[in-house]
């Protein structure tokens, strides 16, 4: 019984060390939400083109065929970073990039658009947010993966790396079908 | 008034968390905007995670406080709102979450530390022997004393 008593502590202690260390060891990021709307259908919405662009967006087109929903800005800094890695797989795969452009102004998003290059298969303007809210978003960039029915079967609340692309989105678009 | 400055620190310490909403986002009537402060003091910022959407100055957090006056000027019920805001953001939307499996720790924890905390005092405060009543003074203590009055 006393022996029980000291060693409780000790026993706790360790408890609390594996908890802590599991997700530390494993790299998960405890500031990602998780998010109700995996495997749910993607939210009902016909976002406006940017200017000259023949058309925007709009969740009819967000069916039939696997997809990528990315979320950025041009006063957003880590969607710069993200621009190379999006330009190269609109290259390197068939899978439509579709892209909201989140409380942006129309003359800046043109401009991130020239300097960085457009990866996007066509993009609609959420001037106030309203869309971004609907898909759960929190900020920018934020990515999604569509399947060919319209559900949300992916969402990285992060800058998509090189990394991410190789490991997670090309293995998930394989896995869902996409040509 | 005494002490000005010890009665600015009460007053200071009776201010509580400021709210971050601006007058240009406040409904006109102010028993929708009071319903409305009401639903977003029970909304965890997504962004910043440790305030309500009323606390914070987070841009897109604005944005959510709009809807929800949108949704209030619309007639919906506060409980409409909350769910609106949990289907899309999920548990961690709400301040208060609900009891499920998933929050049986943050729910219980509480109440069960102090349970255990208390029976431990219970037991090592029974355990511990009576207060022993002092020896009486001796006959040579007792003269000593005397001489003192």
């Amino acid at each position: 019984m006393r022996r029980l008593i000291f060693a409780t502590p000790i026993l706790v202690f360790v408890g609390l060390v594996v908890y802590f260390a599991t997700p530390l060891l494993r790299g998960t990021d405890p500031s990602l939400i998780p998010s109700p709307l995996i495997d749910k259908p993607v939210p009902t919405f016909d976002l406006p083109p940017l200017p000259g662009y023949p058309k925007g967006l709009s969740s009819t087109e967000l069916k039939g065929q696997v997809q990528i929903v990315n979320i950025f800005a041009s006063w957003c800094i880590p969607c710069r970073a993200e621009a190379p890695v999006l330009m190269a797989l609109a290259q390197n795969t068939h899978v439509p990039i579709r892209g909201i452009d989140q409380k942006d102004r129309p003359e800046d998003a043109l401009e991130y658009l020239k300097e960085l290059g457009d990866p996007y298969t066509s993009i609609g303007m959420d001037s106030d947010r309203h869309v971004s809210i609907d898909w759960g978003a929190y900020g920018a960039p934020e990515t999604f993966i569509v399947d060919a029915e319209g559900r949300i079967r992916y969402k990285q609340a992060a800058p998509l790396t090189q990394a991410d692309i190789q490991d997670t989105i090309l293995p998930l678009l394989e896995k869902l079908g996409a040509k | 008034m005494k002490n000005p400055l010890a009665v600015a620190m009460i007053l200071l310490s009776l201010a509580g968390t400021a709210a971050a909403v601006e007058p240009d986002e406040m409904l006109k009537d102010p028993a929708q905007e009071a319903r409305a402060e009401n639903i977003g003091r029970q909304l965890r910022c997504p962004v910043c995670k440790t305030e309500s959407i009323e606390e914070s100055d987070a841009d897109f957090t604005k944005d959510l406080r709009r809807v929800v006056r949108e949704q209030v000027a619309d007639g919906k019920s506060d409980r409409e709102i909350l769910d609106f805001m949990h289907a899309r953001y999920g548990d961690f939307i709400l301040l208060r979450p609900p009891f499920k499996p998933s929050t049986w720790a943050l729910w219980l924890a509480p109440p069960a530390l102090l349970i255990i905390g208390g029976l431990f005092a219970f037991f090592v405060t029974r355990r511990r022997p009576a207060m022993v009543e002092p020896a009486p003074l001796t006959p040579s203590e007792q003269a000593a004393l005397e001489a003192l009055k």
